[in-house]
């Protein structure tokens, strides 16, 4: 591992002066940066540890209910960037608020990551693409050495993007939470050099079409933090569901992961519906279409078929012409739409 | 009706095998008396030893899979804290090592690391440093560029796989199986893959080596310490009595543990050259290329009964992928020709080269995918006949092994169908998949049987009574989690007549008396027959002591005594007695120490040295009047959601025949570790290659799917072995691989009885469920 230099900042003001220098990072739990960093796909220069950075700012590591925030008359929660991933599954006020955001920790990881892991660092998570981890053996990664081509592509990891893939980088945005917070409209907390910034989740991704490069996974800029995240109670929320599809029974990222609410009205008819998908895509991907095809009418087994399609139907307006054979991940293409509509009627009480 | 006809094998006592023994006799439930130290962190694991001066080895690895490589460590030479490199251009000559049967290697000199590259992910270099990270980051800075274009075989289930070569000493023939199969009634005809699977114990391979002058002393956790020693001592070209190998813990060994790999050479030159201890600590990676784990197989069976289901032929062609440099046979033949009574049989195997590491022993090496391929045939040829395939499997039951056509020495492996019938529920099972449905899922039961040989080995013991009165047993034999330590303590203790807890024993290590290999399921066997014998005389000694010391408080009191919870005494005499501590105050005799062995009588100091660190003394031998196994049935139930593809195992028992039990309470937790392998095996384990590399691309412990404890139903293991005192001195038989043999197939057959699919090429993930069509 590369020598690198450490600090400990006081305050989040020194932190992100620090992570704005060149080569930094932010150590948060370090179960993503300790890892990559021994795996040699990460080599940073300075290592910003802003893990007890809570005890001075302490909105970091606090879970607030924000009074008269919320988007249907009910309360935002706000989560501090730096609350474990275990505080939040279990926080009664969040699995009453958004069963699906908290089962999708719940069911990430295993309980001695969730442990150390916090939320922010969870997002910010880069891909499991085995070709990207080991710079020894597959030096071809767009993602780690832009323009050096992808080794992922044509290979046999089948947790590759199904969807949205490009021939520069097939890899999968693997978090679980993202996905949950993409589904019920949750908003980043950014703070930086040019002051305090709000983002929805699902514009802090980026894909490789968008960035330009496989190499940048997200919208922030050099010296910007994440210091929490804002989640506005819903109907659609507080009925809600993950639904993560894998092998392995536990500790394995998801093959197929879906975040659902439905708001019913009192005659059974849709009146919200939210359905985001993870490990399928290079970002977690909000199902816009499936969601409106199910608006106005009752979910019945057929309706979530159907939603489910337009789910992994490839999007019209996006450019998927040139999108390479999904390969490995073919059979997502399959069990993806039955994943949405299982998600879906298990919430409308048909599963 | 089958159930009846097993009426009378079933087992008149049921639940655990506990048979309310003391704990501090054989037998007894004593839980591991190494336990506390381990999960306390007390036990010293061999890598956690500090030795002063301690350097560090990071190895480089080929970044291609053939052709020539160039190897350039000048700017790692320059890193901070550098103190060595060692490359293919500078590696000074050693000499082979033999081979585990003693037979020498090649002539002339022979080096770890060479300029060409066999497999990718090879060790081809080493850098030490004075801190791992910086040995780490040096390791990155030295540069090495490959041919470009260099053909290599990735694996054997490549469509460009190469043929391979026919392994024709290993054919197993009786009868005419070609006309057997042309005149059955029902043949059915099938291949079978079991893909690369790992070992991923825990605690990764590894060693601190250390010379003083030319004695050469190394932690390492090792199965097979006088193996290990003789290997590095050729190579250096030292006397095998100066090199010592401590290996007190192991964190898991599963077979990968009790081979000298050529690695390791890097480290002890190092040590040598650098006159500092050397530790080489491989990462997780680098445990999947830096040795070998089970090899893919390939099995093509074709099973013909007559109608009534007796089978009438079985023909297997199988084949298992070997490296360039070594021929490793993970051979099915021999597990099909076990099971079943069949007139007429044949199987041959065949091996084909690829750029691999060379494979190595992984948990019941043959046995456990040569049952995959029978076990799942059986299930295809029941359901073609449309019989039960417990039916099936009674109706062909071989009462002598059909191979040799000797007498089992036991075999009870009906008892085993009955009780693991019984307790499961088998006989409720429809015949037809598809039957059984909760919800979206489907349900399904599946049952396998399996069988792992029993063989032996002589080994030494030494025992000693100390004046304290507790006693010690000091073997070279090794625990890797099985139990050694606890069942070596109750040996010792029931053969004196002490508790349990004073009994203390010390394993793993060259200087301590001889042992063979901790591997092929015969280390409790041999190591609790020398120790009961040692023990034994130590008793003797003590007896005689007190009866004929003219200071001992017993003297003349008879001619025996009568030794219990650590206290001597008169036989029929009801009194206190006299406690071994004081019986040595009272004489001054300053304790009791004896060594035995089991080697025949006669034996020489080289029949000892080949004893210990070859496998030329294992086995029973062909001129055993018997044939000896131990057996298992496994009855598994899944959970299948079709709309998913995966595949949840809800239940499994296992029903064991491995003879007398020495701790059952340990046995069953063997057994148990086995099926969890084997639960592995069926859903989730691959090393996923990547055939434009060569090489597996899931090497660490988040992509190599071994099961979690989410993944492990309630297992219960039912014991319906009786002592069998021919098969072993103390009347056990084989524990430590029997438990995954069988698991895999019975998993697969409860999945095509759930879903009607048939799945043949291991892991059943989730895609295969869902690409596979009902019954194609």
């Amino acid at each position: 591992m590369k020598n690198f230099d450490y600090i400990r900042p006081e305050t989040a003001a020194e932190a992100r002066d620090a992570a704005a220098r060149p080569g930094a990072r932010l150590l948060a739990g370090g179960t993503t940066l300790v890892d990559l960093a021994r795996a040699g796909a990460e080599t940073p220069d300075l290592v910003v540890d802003i893990s007890r950075l809570a005890a001075a700012e302490p909105r970091l590591g606090a879970i607030e209910a924000l009074e008269g925030e919320g988007g249907s008359g009910g309360e935002t929660l706000r989560l501090g960037a730096l609350v474990t991933m275990a505080r939040a599954e279990a926080d009664p006020t969040l699995r009453l608020a958004a069963p699906a955001v908290a089962q999708s920790l719940a069911l990430a990881a295993s309980p001695q990551i969730r442990n150390m892991a916090t939320l922010g660092g969870n997002l910010l998570q880069r891909t499991r693409c085995p070709y990207f981890r080991d710079p020894a053996a597959f030096p071809s990664c767009n993602k780690r050495a832009p323009g050096s081509g992808c080794s992922a592509l044509g290979g046999p990891w089948k947790g590759r993007a199904a969807l949205g893939a490009t021939a520069s980088c097939v890899a999968a945005y693997p978090g679980d939470l993202a996905a949950a917070l993409v589904a019920f409209d949750a908003v980043v907390e950014i703070a930086g050099p040019e002051g305090v910034r709000d983002l929805p989740v699902a514009g802090l991704f980026l894909t490789p079409l968008d960035a330009g490069s496989a190499a940048r996974d997200t919208g922030l800029a050099p010296g910007e933090m994440i210091e929490g995240i804002r989640l506005p109670a819903s109907a659609a929320a507080a009925r809600s569901t993950y639904l993560k599809i894998r092998d392995r029974a536990s500790y394995e990222f998801a093959t197929v992961g879906v975040a659902a609410g439905l708001d019913l009205g009192p005659d059974g008819t849709v009146r919200d519906a939210r359905i985001a998908l993870t490990g399928v895509a290079p970002v977690p991907l909000r199902a816009r279409a499936a969601e409106a095809a199910l608006l106005g009418a009752p979910l019945t087994e057929e309706a979530a078929a159907r939603a489910g399609r337009l789910a992994f139907a490839p999007d019209p307006a996006g450019p998927d012409s040139d999108a390479p054979d999904p390969g490995a991940a073919r059979f997502k293409l399959t069990l993806g739409p039955r994943v949405v509509a299982r998600a879906l009627l298990t919430l409308g009480g048909l599963a | 009706m089958t159930a009846e006809i097993l009426a009378p094998f079933l087992p008149r006592k049921h639940g655990s095998a506990d048979d309310g023994l003391p704990e501090g006799v054989l037998g007894g439930r004593l839980a591991r008396i190494d336990g506390p130290a381990k999960v306390t962190g007390a036990a010293a694991f061999s890598l956690e030893h500090r030795p002063e001066g301690l350097v560090y080895m990071a190895l480089v690895r080929a970044p291609v899979a053939a052709g020539a490589l160039t190897v350039d460590a000048e700017a790692a030479r320059a890193a901070p804290g550098v103190v060595a490199t060692l490359t293919p251009e500078t590696f000074p000559a050693l000499a082979s090592a033999s081979d585990w049967t003693g037979a020498p290697g090649p002539e002339g000199p022979w080096r770890p690391i060479g300029p060409e590259a066999r497999w990718m992910g090879q060790p081809v270099a080493a850098v030490v440093a004075e801190t791992w990270e910086e040995a780490a980051e040096a390791a990155a800075l030295v540069r090495i560029s490959g041919e470009d274009g260099a053909a290599f075989a990735s694996d054997l289930h490549a469509p460009d796989a190469p043929e391979g070569f026919a392994m024709e000493p290993a054919d197993i023939v009786w009868g005419d199986a070609e006309a057997a199969l042309a005149g059955a009634e029902t043949v059915i005809e099938a291949t079978y893959r079991t893909p690369r699977e790992h070992h991923v114990a825990i605690e990764p391979h590894g060693m601190i080596a250390q010379w003083d002058g030319d004695r050469l002393t190394i932690h390492e956790p090792s199965q097979w310490v006088d193996g290990m020693a003789r290997a590095h001592a050729e190579r250096f070209g030292i006397p095998f009595e100066n090199v010592r190998i401590v290996s007190p813990y192991i964190g898991g060994g599963f077979g990968s543990k009790a081979m000298a790999y050529a690695w390791s050479a890097l480290a002890i030159q190092a040590a040598r050259d650098l006159g500092r201890p050397v530790k080489l600590a491989l990462t997780r990676a680098q445990t999947f290329t830096a040795l070998g784990g089970r090899a893919a197989t390939r099995s093509t069976l074709r099973i013909g009964a007559d109608a009534e289901g007796k089978l009438v032929g079985i023909d297997l062609n199988s084949a298992s992928e070997t490296s360039l440099d070594a021929i490793w046979p993970e051979n099915p033949g021999p597990p099909a020709s076990e099971m079943y009574a069949v007139p007429n049989f044949r199987a041959r195997h065949r091996l084909v080269q690829v750029n691999s590491v060379t494979p190595g022993a992984l948990r019941a090496p043959g046995e456990s995918p040569g049952a995959f391929g029978l076990e799942c045939a059986m299930d295809e040829l029941a359901w073609a006949l449309r019989m039960d395939p417990l039916s099936l499997r009674l109706k062909n039951y071989a009462e002598t092994d059909p191979r040799s056509g000797k007498p089992w020495s036991t075999r009870r492996l009906r008892e085993a169908f009955a009780a693991g019938a019984e307790r499961f529920g088998w006989w409720d099972r429809p015949l037809a998949p598809r039957s059984m449905r909760e919800g979206r899922e489907l349900i399904g039961w599946g049952m396998a049987s399996g069988a792992f040989p029993v063989i032996n080995t002589p080994a030494e013991a030494r025992v000693r009574i100390g004046t304290d009165g507790r006693a010690e047993v000091l073997s070279g034999g090794t625990e890797m989690g099985q139990g050694t330590y606890t069942i070596l303590a109750q040996t010792a203790a029931e053969a004196i007549g002490l508790p349990a807890g004073a009994v203390s024993v010390r394993l793993g290590d060259s200087e301590l008396p001889g042992a063979p290999v901790s591997g092929g399921s015969q280390l409790a066997n041999l190591m609790t027959g020398a120790v009961m014998k040692a023990a034994r005389a130590a008793r003797d000694e003590l007896v005689a002591l007190a009866l004929t010391h003219p200071a001992s408080p017993l003297r003349d009191a008879g001619n025996d005594l009568e030794i219990s919870g650590g206290r001597l005494r008169a036989p029929r005499d009801g009194g206190e007695g006299v406690s071994i501590a004081d019986l040595f105050a009272a004489t001054g005799a300053p304790g009791i120490d004896v060594m035995r062995d089991t080697l025949p009588e006669g034996s020489t100091a080289q029949d000892r040295f080949e004893t210990f660190t070859t496998v030329t003394r294992m086995g029973r031998g062909a001129n055993s009047p018997t044939a000896s196994m131990s057996w298992i049935a496994h009855f598994a139930e899944v959970r299948v959601d079709e709309d998913f593809g995966t595949v949840r195992l809800s239940r499994l028992v296992s029903a064991v025949d491995a003879g007398r039990l020495y701790n059952p309470r340990l046995a069953e937790s063997q057994v148990k570790g086995g099926a969890i392998m084997g639960i592995g095996m069926a859903l989730l384990e691959e090393g996923v290659i990547d055939r434009r590399f060569g090489r597996a691309i899931n090497d660490n412990l988040g992509d190599y799917l071994a099961p979690t404890q989410a993944d492990v139903p309630g297992i219960e293991v039912i014991d319906v072995g009786v002592p069998d005192y021919d098969a072993s001195a103390l009347g056990g038989k084989a524990v430590g691989e029997i438990g995954i043999v069988g698991v895999a197939p019975a998993i697969a057959n409860a999945v095509f009885h759930a879903t009607g699919k048939r799945i043949r090429d291991l892991p059943i993930t989730l895609e295969k469920v869902l690409e596979t069509p009902a019954f194609a």
